[in-house]
């Protein structure tokens, strides 16, 4: 597998952009139910804090702070985008869906229908070594869904 | 670059090493020979872990195939040759550290060296409350007031093992400062080392800076306080000439990995006059004199630090290791390594975007160079030269607070050994330079 199967450019593109990076200074929205969660990569110090909002069972908005390698910082944004307006079931569907396609070694592929942009991560299951970038923001988000809801 | 001079005739009879010889050295090491990714191997992370020659493979081999047995018990042949081998391996390895054979302990890595001896010297408080032992055990009991003294640049194998004996015993650990360019404060290290120091341990080049330390100085500067010092080998031991009586540390660890021998073996130097004090870490078969109901006598050094069923054939594989060395000249390993090193960092510093840890190109270094890439993660920047054959670690490299210190996370080390060309140096700055463009930054 070449390099450039893993670092898609929809990968690349997002450990730049970063969407929903900024939770310092920012509060949930009135009304919402939140959850929090921190999460420590201790092999390569990558680190992510997530905040979950949810009100009437959907998702109402999601921010997190990280700092880390481009899969973990890109993992993070591809979420944001995908997970605003979800249902809290239908997150739950996709976190499942997305960890079983990265644990997989490359023998479970990714459904774009369901996981979208994220489906471009389906190459790192490939690097046993950086299954936990691309899984440490999910992690976090199902951690923050389960106390939120 | 050497920094031990050897005599002008044996110069010229032994010419230093160049990449003509690398390349037959190359051919003893069976793993150096493959591709990766579609490239040929560029091994770039010997300060994690080296590779083995095939006479090191072949002694362990050897040693199960001809004469595997358990030592110091049995009557019968086998035993008494594997006996030997081990034994005969111990004095290898004491004479190759300048130690004497009884001050020579077997543990299965450097961590383990630091842990039985922190865990000794808490046993050594917990004896001398309780009037057991030697009355020298007295002096070596850390208690409230005490000072455990140690680098900001320390791995955390000796590191944690001194926090937690701090913990043990009240004693409170202090760092010695380090200066931007990662050279040791010594000016502060006068002032922190003093009377309530009770252990110096300090590493001898270090694993991320590639720097070396002033061993002696600090040396002077614990036994002038009265303290233990303890040296962390780890990155001298396989790589430049070490004799430990001539350092006059008291305690010195590195492991066998790490120059060339199997996982699972390595070394715990001590003073005799310490070893045959300290009560032991681990007990249980093997180490000790008489077993009542009620409690036990334990051997002198070394067995009285060697419990149980010992690592005879990386013990044997590690001596093989040894040799090789020696027959290369250590001398000329590490200048061959520093010239390596050189040539790492001048090219590093010349690639836009990267921060180089430790010494300036220009200054004593071993064979290795940390560094930070601008805009790209040491995860990313690692998986590019892995796409390109070449091997080197990525993270904190087991030093997290000399990475805060630095005001990083984490960085990318190439690391380089007697197998190294230049060509391998060369390989690895062409990919590095190329990561920024690739990742956008």
């Amino acid at each position: 597998m070449s390099l450039d199967q893993l670092y898609q450019q929809i990968i690349l593109d997002h450990s730049k952009a970063r969407h929903g990076s900024g939770l310092a200074g920012t509060e949930a929205p009135q009304g919402t139910s939140t959850g929090q969660s921190h999460q420590l990569n201790p092999v390569c110090g990558d680190e992510v804090t997530l905040r979950l909002a949810v009100q009437d069972g959907k998702v109402a908005q999601i921010a997190w702070d990280g700092a880390g390698c481009s899969i973990s910082m890109a993992s993070a944004s591809v979420l944001t985008d995908l997970a605003q307006g979800m249902t809290v079931a239908e997150l739950h569907e996709v976190i499942d869906s997305f960890r079983e396609v990265l644990r997989s070694r490359g023998k479970v592929h990714a459904d774009p229908e369901l996981l979208g942009d994220a489906a471009a991560f389906e190459g790192v299951a490939r690097y046993a070594a950086r299954v936990k970038c691309a899984m440490i923001s999910w992690v976090a988000a199902e951690d923050a869904l389960n106390q939120a809801a | 670059m050497a920094v031990v001079s050897t005599p002008a005739t044996l110069e010229r009879a032994v010419p230093a090493i160049d990449n003509a010889e690398v390349l037959r050295i190359r051919n003893d090491f069976p793993v150096l020979n493959q591709l990766v990714n579609g490239q040929p191997l560029v091994y770039l992370d010997s300060g994690a872990t080296s590779q083995n020659p095939a006479s090191v493979i072949e002694a362990e081999q050897e040693f199960y195939e001809q004469r595997n047995a358990a030592v110091h018990r049995g009557a019968h042949h086998l035993a008494v040759e594997a006996t030997e081998a081990f034994e005969d391996a111990r004095q290898t390895i004491a004479d190759f550290i300048g130690a004497d054979y009884e001050e020579t302990i077997w543990t299965s890595n450097a961590t383990e060296g630091l842990n039985l001896l922190s865990y000794a010297l808490s046993n050594a408080g917990l004896w001398a409350a309780q009037g057991r032992g030697d009355r020298g055990l007295k002096e070596l009991a850390l208690n409230p007031g005490d000072e455990i003294v140690v680098t900001e640049m320390e791995h955390h194998a000796n590191l944690i093992p001194w926090q937690e004996l701090a913990f043990r015993t009240g004693a409170t650990l202090r760092y010695i400062p380090i200066a931007d360019d990662g050279s040791l404060r010594m000016d502060q290290a006068a002032a922190i080392i003093g009377a309530r120091t009770k252990v110096l341990a300090f590493t001898h080049a270090s694993n991320v800076l590639g720097i070396i330390n002033p061993v002696t100085e600090l040396t002077a500067l614990g036994h002038s306080a009265g303290a233990l010092v303890v040296l962390d080998a780890c990155q001298s031991a396989p790589h430049l000439p070490l004799n430990v009586k001539e350092l006059g540390v008291d305690f010195a660890v590195f492991s066998g990995h790490k120059m060339l021998a199997p996982t699972g073996i390595g070394v715990l130097y001590g003073r005799q006059e310490l070893l045959d004090i300290l009560p032991p870490f681990l007990t249980g078969g093997s180490m000790i004199t008489t077993v009542t109901m009620e409690r036990a006598e334990y051997l002198p050094a070394p067995q009285r630090f060697e419990a149980g069923t010992q690592r005879i054939s990386q013990a044997v594989a590690m001596a093989a290791a040894a040799n090789y060395l020696t027959e290369t000249g250590l001398e000329r390993i590490h200048a061959w390594e520093a010239e390596l090193g050189q040539r790492m960092v001048s090219g590093l510093e010349s690639i836009p975007g990267i921060r180089v840890l430790g010494p300036a190109a220009g200054k004593e270094r071993i064979g290795l160079a940390a560094f930070d890439v601008e805009g790209v993660h040491a995860h990313d920047v690692g998986q590019f030269l892995d796409s390109r054959g070449i091997a080197v670690r990525v993270g904190h490299h087991c030093a997290q607070p000399l990475h805060r210190r630095l005001g990083l996370t984490a960085t990318t080390r190439a690391s380089a050994y007697l197998y190294n060309t230049t060509d391998d140096v060369d390989r690895f700055l062409e990919a590095v330079a190329g990561v920024r463009a690739y990742f956008r930054a």
